[in-house]
């Protein structure tokens, strides 16, 4: 195919076309809505199903029955349309429903704003909907990655059955990149478990999250959990640069990652040894890898677009071994490469 | 020995887990007679909604979704859009389908889905203990309507199949009763047709069945169904309030 230039959010939804997806359920919210767009104009001519859903509800509760049914579906939203999501998120995972959501979070509480943020890190790490459940949540630093990782989403909900959340900071879904899409076909599993209509089988086909028998329930919350160790065992994943000789390690994800990466080569510049630590798998967290690398350095910074929330995994990481600070803006302000630069200045000035 | 009458293929021999005298029992057979005799049992999908009718999963015999209060029709919408050669129908009570699922309920119609809806209204929440519901009738005492439904502050009983009717999308709309034997026979002609349609691929089809709760009501058996027919038929009145098909 070759590098074409395309907006975020159009080719996050030609990931999801090239990925398999046959069907898109969506409800407009801003600064997702080229996704449902282009998905309106497209998906149809690759035989895929498109309906703009009446709600953030309903639109999950189409997901939920189309993946029930069998079929390779998502949906996208932005940060209050996905917290209007977490019931039903909730229930895919109950009933172990391979989805994809794309979440191309935007400023909050409330209404917020709709210029990018990463407030929603905890709404999507943590989650909403109610009971012991997980969900997969992998973070791009760009258009170019955010639609391998939408491809790489429908593998994961596949091999696992368990919704997974491409979180997308509403820069990645605004901004132009030059893009090269896979187009290599994902296999799709035999879902042997949906509700197909019964056809020739000896055996009824019920997808349900509810088990009324307390034994029965935790077996099932067990069952969940030892998927979820699996997935940490397995599918960690995490990038560092000019990490290994340094002594400020400033550990940030998505968008914000890149103009880490140009303050730390502002600071090698000046003499300082800075790196970037990044996961790429907010859950599952690459706590034992961070650990690793902060071993020896005087301290970690860690830099969000929020008031610090992926701060709490950084410390659960990090342990106490070394001093923890943090840097953040908010309300859709991006922090400049200079602001990093005087923060990590700052704290190893305090020494 | 001659077979006059036998259960149908469309139930399991799971035992229906109903209170006696309730007549979900009695709607669960004449939606499996229906599926059996179109022959579509093997490739209906049934979207089980919250309320009594939760376990319902376990008493048709063919898949089976199970839905968030409420959702079943967005969930059926998902699953006919993806599988349009299935048989798709939710069966939802009255505070799933008048309370909370309002919304989905309207839209499904709205969009004309190609789905078969039975919507079991008996005036109550019946699973959580006998709780006002939207079709509570003015004056009853439910649980959270000690003093009798006051229609100043907790509003008229809402006519679903009238306000359904109301929408371009829908195809059919009838409200039946299982009442006695005759509106029992009538019961299921509606169902047939309203499964017939989504066979003929006709759009949204909606049955709205008066039901009763015999324990939630206080009332015994044989007064419930006095009661759906006096009280309830009385202020939800039978009939057909759309058939495309008869324009």
């Amino acid at each position: 195919m070759g590098k074409v230039l395309m907006k975020g959010n159009e080719a996050i939804a030609q990931a999801a076309i090239s990925a398999g997806c046959e069907g898109f359920f969506g409800y407009p919210i801003t600064p997702q809505n080229e996704v449902p767009e282009y998905m309106s104009k497209y998906l149809a001519k690759s035989g895929g199903v498109f309906v703009q859903a009446e709600s953030e509800i309903a639109a999950i509760n189409m997901v939920y029955g189309a993946a029930a049914a069998g079929a390779r579906v998502m949906t996208s939203s932005s940060s209050p349309g996905i917290a209007l999501k977490q019931e039903g998120i909730s229930y895919c995972a109950g009933a172990q429903l391979p989805i994809v959501i794309v979440s191309v979070s935007r400023g909050g509480p409330g209404l917020g704003s709709i210029l990018p943020s990463q407030g929603d890190y905890n709404q999507a790490t943590r989650g909403g909907g109610n009971g012991d459940y997980r969900v997969i949540v992998l973070a791009p630093n760009g258009v170019q990655e955010a639609t391998d990782m939408v491809r790489h989403a429908f593998r994961l909900a596949d091999t696992y059955r368990i919704p997974v959340m491409v979180m997308a900071d509403g820069i990645i879904g605004q901004m132009m990149e030059p893009v090269e899409i896979d187009t290599t076909p994902i296999p799709k599993a035999a879902n042997l478990w949906a509700a197909t209509g019964k056809g020739n089988r000896d055996h009824l086909n019920v997808v349900n999250s509810m088990h009324l028998d307390s034994v029965e329930l935790e077996d099932h919350n067990i069952l969940l959990n030892n998927k979820y160790l699996e997935i940490v065992k397995n599918e960690v994943e995490y990038e560092k640069f000019l990490s290994d000789d340094a002594d400020v390690l400033i550990v940030a994800y998505g968008t914000p990652s890149r103009i880490v990466k140009s303050a730390i080569k502002t600071l090698r510049e000046e003499g300082i040894k800075a790196g970037l630590f990044r996961p790429k798998t907010l859950v599952p967290y690459p706590y034992d890898a961070l650990h690793e690398a902060s071993k020896n350095v005087k301290f970690v910074l860690c830099a969000e677009l929020s008031m610090g929330q992926m701060l709490v995994d950084v410390k659960l990481a990090v342990n106490g071994i070394v001093p923890v600070h943090f840097y953040g803006r908010t309300g859709g302000i991006i922090f400049e490469p200079s602001e990093i630069v005087n923060a990590v200045k700052s704290h190893l000035g305090g020494k | 020995m001659t077979v006059i009458f036998k259960k149908t293929k469309g139930l399991t021999d799971k035992p229906l887990t109903y209170c006696p005298g309730c007549t979900h029992g009695i709607i669960h057979r004449l939606v499996a007679e229906v599926l059996e005799e179109l022959n579509v049992l093997d490739r209906s999908i049934l979207i089980a909604s919250v309320g009594c009718s939760v376990m319902s999963y376990d008493f048709f015999n063919c898949d089976s979704i199970q839905a968030a209060h409420g959702r079943a029709p967005a969930v059926a919408t998902g699953v006919k859009r993806v599988r349009p050669d299935s048989i798709v129908f939710t069966y939802q009570g009255d505070g799933d389908l008048a309370s909370i699922g309002t919304g989905e309920i309207v839209q499904a119609a709205h969009r004309g889905e190609n789905i078969t809806v039975i919507f079991v209204n008996n005036a109550i929440y019946g699973m959580t203990g006998g709780q006002m519901a939207p079709t509570t009738l003015p004056g009853q005492i439910t649980t959270t309507s000690p003093y009798g439904r006051d229609v100043k502050t907790q509003g008229e009983p809402i006519k679903v199949s009238e306000l359904m009717a109301t929408i371009p999308g829908t195809y059919y709309v009838e409200r039946v009763m299982t009442a006695d034997p005759v509106s029992v026979r009538k019961a299921k002609t509606a169902i047939k047709k309203a499964f017939q349609n989504q066979v003929d691929g006709k759009g949204f089809s909606m049955v709205e069945v008066l039901s009763s709760c015999n324990i939630g009501w206080g009332l015994n058996p044989v007064d419930s169904l006095k009661y759906i027919k006096e009280d309830m038929a009385s202020y939800f009145p039978l009939g057909v309030y759309k058939d495309k098909g008869k324009i």
